[in-house]
């Protein structure tokens, strides 16, 4: 029974139906849009390949024209001087904790406002429930600036709790969950409440183990966001072991413009990149039925 | 029958006791900051809060008048919405479409494809690129070269592509454009997977074309995405920021000079904070305004 709600919207995923012809278009047209889209595929990883290519050629190489496609002497320098001469490390662990943490935040909010909004009746729920979904339209930039008073008066800079607090609440997660709970039938809580379950234990026992698949994509969805957060914990970080990994990373080159050590800055970069490949590659179902729900039922 | 107010309140408790915890963050996190910047924009406020003063719609006007560099990194705004948007629009459509009736696992490469630099994060592409578009020993040089667009475009000289105001803003974009279609496509997929598949086979018989088909199926029912995706992106692409701050600075010659770029330049670095609210409560206006045509434009077509 669990996830079957769900699974019903995933229905709609592509690639259940394979091979399914709509259009009847020439061969050769379907060859060359297919060869446009193959191409369009290699320039999106092209980048991705360089950088990790570039971690590995000393300075002289890195700047050498024409460029050394494939580093003739792969060196280790570089990452040698990011791990060790850098605190590298510890900025992936602030970065894990400040992701984490919003993750972790953003799943209980989530869990507890989308169920109130999806399921219980109380006055002003349509209100509460707009002035979320607003901001969930808004630039976090617009109100920047006095967030970064208020976390000055907090004396919240270079903390956890300055990077987390902004995003506790994360409107696209109450939005989701209140979608999913949508689907979740009422009689399945009125019994439970017939059988003597206190509100608690209807949420405990009920609520969170059928919204597990919900939970797991806002999970993610809030880590990703919480990860690639730069602006924000480029603002909130001034002291070096508490930058953020993509914050840090991006220290290594200073400025973009000029050319310093272009090997550190594509090790850092690579650096800051694995993390999320491996969360994405994990998790990938959970990305697209997060993105698709969010959008398709709403 | 009516109940009474307080009796309606008690009832709905729990909700209540289920809301705060989103409730409360929320109020001091957000909405309170959202109305301080809306009062911060009418002071003039530094970094010394005794000196905070109320100087009515000045920093507006100065904002839209005197500031030299603003209206530029408005129209910039503008120009990366007009470019990336509809590119993005375009090309996961075109692309979405192709793919669509491939077998999973192709499917799969596909979307992991353009979803990889979404994944990356903007700061990890925006050093990428820096390096692939430098003038001495970049990549994309050296491509052009090796295809002999260089000659074709320059005289052969190679081309700074960051540092050259008439390229500088394209080259931004299409880094934007780059992270920018990996969503969109995920959502056109779905969205097609939705169409219901009798109608094509009526068509089919019907003996419309595959063009037909395409305008009158296809893009009809696929336009609640379609809206989704264009405001979802529009208003992402208005946050522009990282590739102006790691990549151009805002150069050359302000050609790159972003609304978000200057709220940080201004108001965080520079701790005007009056003046650079007043820059937000000029994003949060323009955004609102796109974001309320959009709708309307595409709902009116809907019905």
């Amino acid at each position: 029974m669990t996830g079957t709600t769900f699974e019903s919207s995933a229905g709609l995923m592509p690639g259940d139906h394979i091979l399914r012809r709509r259009y009847r278009v020439g061969r050769w047209l379907r060859y060359l849009a297919l060869a446009i889209i193959v191409a369009l595929a290699i320039i999106l990883l092209i980048p991705i390949l360089w950088m990790l290519l570039g971690s590995f050629k000393i300075q002289r190489v890195a700047l050498a024209y024409p460029p050394e496609l494939i580093p003739s002497n792969p060196v280790m320098d570089n990452w040698e001087r990011l791990l060790i001469d850098r605190p590298s490390i510890r900025w992936l662990l602030n970065s894990f904790c400040v992701a984490g943490g919003i993750a972790l935040f953003g799943v209980i909010t989530s869990t507890c406002a989308g169920y109130a909004f999806g399921k219980k009746q109380f006055p002003g729920r349509t209100i509460f429930f707009w002035l979320i979904l607003m901001t969930m339209m808004l630039p976090r930039q617009i109100y920047i600036i006095p967030l970064f008073v208020l976390m000055r008066s907090l004396g919240w800079f270079n903390s956890y709790q300055g990077m987390i607090a902004p995003y506790i609440v994360y409107p696209f997660g109450i939005f989701l969950m209140r979608q999913y709970m949508q689907s979740i039938p009422d009689e399945l809580l009125e019994a439970a409440k017939m059988d003597g379950a206190s509100e608690f234990q209807l949420f405990r026992h009920i609520i969170i183990p059928l919204s597990r698949p919900a939970i797991g994509a806002i999970a993610i969805f809030a880590f990703m966001a919480g990860w690639n957060d730069y602006l924000w914990q480029l603002v909130m970080a001034t002291d070096e072991l508490w930058l953020t990994l993509p914050v840090g990373v991006a220290k290594l080159t200073a400025s973009g413009v000029g050319s310093i050590d272009i090997g550190v800055g594509m090790a850092g970069a690579t650096f800051a990149f694995i993390p999320m490949l491996l969360i994405f590659l994990l998790f990938q179902n959970y990305f697209i039925k997060g993105i698709t729900v969010g959008a398709l039922k709403g | 029958m009516f109940k009474r107010f307080t009796t309606r309140v008690w009832e709905g408790r729990w909700g209540y006791v289920f809301i705060a915890p989103a409730m409360i963050p929320f109020a001091i996190f957000t909405a309170y900051p959202l109305v301080q910047g809306l009062l911060l924009s009418f002071y003039k406020a530094g970094v010394n809060r005794d000196k905070w003063a109320y100087i009515g719609l000045k920093n507006y006007t100065n904002l839209l008048t005197r500031d030299p560099v603003f209206p530029t990194a408005i129209k910039n705004t503008f120009l990366f919405v007009l470019g990336v948007v509809p590119a993005a629009m375009i090309i996961c459509l075109f692309v979405a479409v192709l793919i669509y009736p491939l077998s999973q696992r192709k499917q799969t490469f596909f979307r992991a494809a353009f979803y990889m630099p979404v994944v990356s994060a903007g700061v990890v592409l925006a050093m990428v690129w820096v390096y692939i578009y430098s003038q001495e020993y970049g990549l994309l040089n050296y491509i052009f070269e090796s295809l002999g667009l260089l000659k074709l475009l320059n005289a052969g000289e190679k081309i700074g592509w960051l540092a050259q105001t008439n390229t500088a803003l394209l080259s931004l974009a299409i880094v934007v454009l780059s992270w920018s279609l990996g969503q969109p496509l995920i959502l056109f997929l779905a969205g097609l997977g939705a169409i219901p598949e009798p109608l094509y086979d009526a068509a089919k018989i019907d003996g419309a074309s595959s063009w037909q088909a395409f305008w009158k199926i296809t893009l009809p029912l696929l336009r609640p995405t379609m809206l989704f995706v264009l405001v979802v992106l529009t208003i992402a692409v208005f946050q522009v920021f990282v590739v102006v701050q790691l990549m151009t600075l805002g150069g050359p010659a302000n050609a790159t000079q972003t609304i978000v770029y200057r709220i940080w330049v201004t108001g965080i670095v520079g701790s005007k904070f009056g003046y650079g609210s007043a820059m937000a409560v000029i994003l949060l206006s323009i955004v609102s305004v796109v974001a309320i045509v959009q709708f309307k434009l595409l709902d009116r077509q809907l019905t």
